[in-house]
Formats: structure tokens, sequence, C-alpha cells
């Protein structure tokens, strides 16, 4: 029962796995425009949990590298929601709907 | 106790309060309920962050992904709700199954991996975290700064296109 009682870094990067398959499935199976944008915050919330988790366990050369790494993951989740949010925004105004198989316009 | 078994116990506890919603986000379908089991998720990671010791990256976690992402998430569903409050039904209509199978499917292969390979071990013990802030500030400064000039134009970018995308079309015929 050692992997229960001792805390290493492959637990961390099974969460940050389970975490990512989660929000991979929200992405593809949710309906609402609006649930799959949350499910894109988790995967990248996975890839964080990874960085941090390495430049903690092997990160002994270059500490901190991994932080860094993530500040930047956060900037760009921010920038990203904000820009989709807009587009889902407009998406309601045009089609009255956010659920994204009743948007199906462009095919024939 | 000592230390290591503090450790252990909130390393558990943050995990469950970290997959326990993000699971749960694949099957609820109401949108608000949703964006609660997201703020749960996202706060079990910035307890995360603050475990293996980053603090500054767990109190930005707070601060941006739960003061200003989820926030600007929760804008995007209060104008975009239509469904009527009081729901019959609590989970996605037949999506229970798929859910947790194609989840399965999904993460099968990556557990296995991480399970298998041999990752790089500092020889001896792991280093004692200290206030993280100072040294990222520096990186930043030094090893770093050509992404931080970088995101600061995408950063301007984003502002203006987002503005330009939301205006909502009033001119528009």
């Amino acid at each position: 029962m050692s992997w229960f009682t001792q805390i290493g870094l492959v637990h961390y990067l099974v969460l940050s796995a389970v975490l990512f398959c989660a929000g991979m499935a929200a992405v593809i199976m949710r309906r609402n425009a609006v649930v799959v944008l949350m499910g894109l915050e988790l995967v990248l919330n996975a890839a964080s949990i990874n960085f941090v988790a390495f430049s903690r366990y092997s990160g002994f050369e270059r500490p901190l590298y991994g932080h860094v790494v993530v500040v930047f993951i956060i900037t760009l989740a921010a920038a990203e929601a904000a820009v989709a949010l807009a587009i889902v925004l407009n998406i309601y105004n045009r089609f009255s709907t956010i659920y994204v198989d009743e948007i199906d316009t462009l095919k024939e | 106790m000592t230390g290591e078994t503090w450790n252990v116990i909130i390393f558990w506890s943050l995990a469950a309060m970290t997959v326990v919603p993000a699971v749960a986000l694949l099957i609820v379908r109401d949108v608000i309920r949703c964006s609660m089991l997201l703020l749960a998720t996202l706060s079990g990671v910035a307890g995360l962050f603050v475990l293996l010791g980053a603090d500054f990256v767990g109190f930005v976690q707070i601060l941006v992904y739960i003061g200003g992402i989820l926030v600007l998430l929760m804008f995007g569903v209060m104008l975009t709700n239509r469904d009527p409050v009081l729901l019959r039904r609590v989970r996605e209509r037949g999506l229970v199954a798929p859910a947790l199978i194609a989840g399965g499917v999904m993460l099968a292969p990556l557990v296995y991996l991480m399970l298998a390979i041999q990752w790089k071990q500092p020889p001896g013990p792991l280093p004692e975290p200290q206030y993280s802030a100072r040294g990222i500030g520096t990186l930043l400064m030094t090893d770093f700064i050509l992404p931080f000039e970088v995101i600061s134009v995408l950063l301007l970018a984003a502002l203006i296109g987002a503005a330009f995308v939301a205006r909502m079309g009033s001119e528009r015929a």
C-alpha cells in the first residue's frame, strides 16, 4: 500500500491525466457551448499541474521553470476564454441557441 | 502527526476535491451547476499548486482563473442561458455511460504510460520549497524575456479582438 501512503511524482501525473481526460470528454460530448469552454479550462489546468509537478520532482537543475510556464498558460487561458466567449455570444445572437448540435448551417 | 502524514492526507483530500467535480462536469445537465463544479475543481488545483511548493502560481490561479476566467464564463452563462431554472433531470440525457466509457478509454493508455516510464528523480531528498515569487520574477526578466514580450502583444491582440467580436452587431442589418 505504499502507493497510498507515499506521494510521488506519479500521483500528480495520474491526477492530471484524469483531469485531462475529463476535460477532453467534456469538450467532445457536451452540447452547451459554455460547458465546452469549461472542459477546455480543465484541460489547461491538467497541463499546468503536470508542469508544476515536474518542476518540483525533476526540476533540480532548473527550478521554477515549470512555474513560469504555468503563469504563461494561465495568461493564455484568460485571453482565449475571452475571445471564445465573445464568439459564443455572437453565435447566440445569430442562431438563438448555444447547443452545438443545433448550429449546423454550414452543412447541406 | 508528522509532516509526511499531513502531506498524504492533504494530497488525497485535494485530489478528491479536484477529480470528483471534474468527472461530475461531464454528467450534470444544468450549466450553472457545471460552473460551480468548475469552481471546485479550480480551487482544488490551486491547493495542489501550493502543496507542490508553487505558492505564487497557486495564488495566481485563484486570482486569475477563479476570479477572472470563471467569472467570465459565468457572465457567458448568464447571457446565454435559456433553460428554465427548475429542471426535472439532473443528469444530461443518456450521457452517463458514454461519458465514463469515453473518459476511461482515453485515460487507460495515459495512466499505463505514466506508470511504466522511469521518471528522472533527483539524487537525494527533495529541496525545501521556498517563496517562489522572486525567482519567477527573475526568470521572467532573464530566461523568459522573449515569451514575456510576446505575450504582452498577444494580450493586446486578444483584448482588441474580443472587444470587436463581442460588440453584438448593433449596426448590422
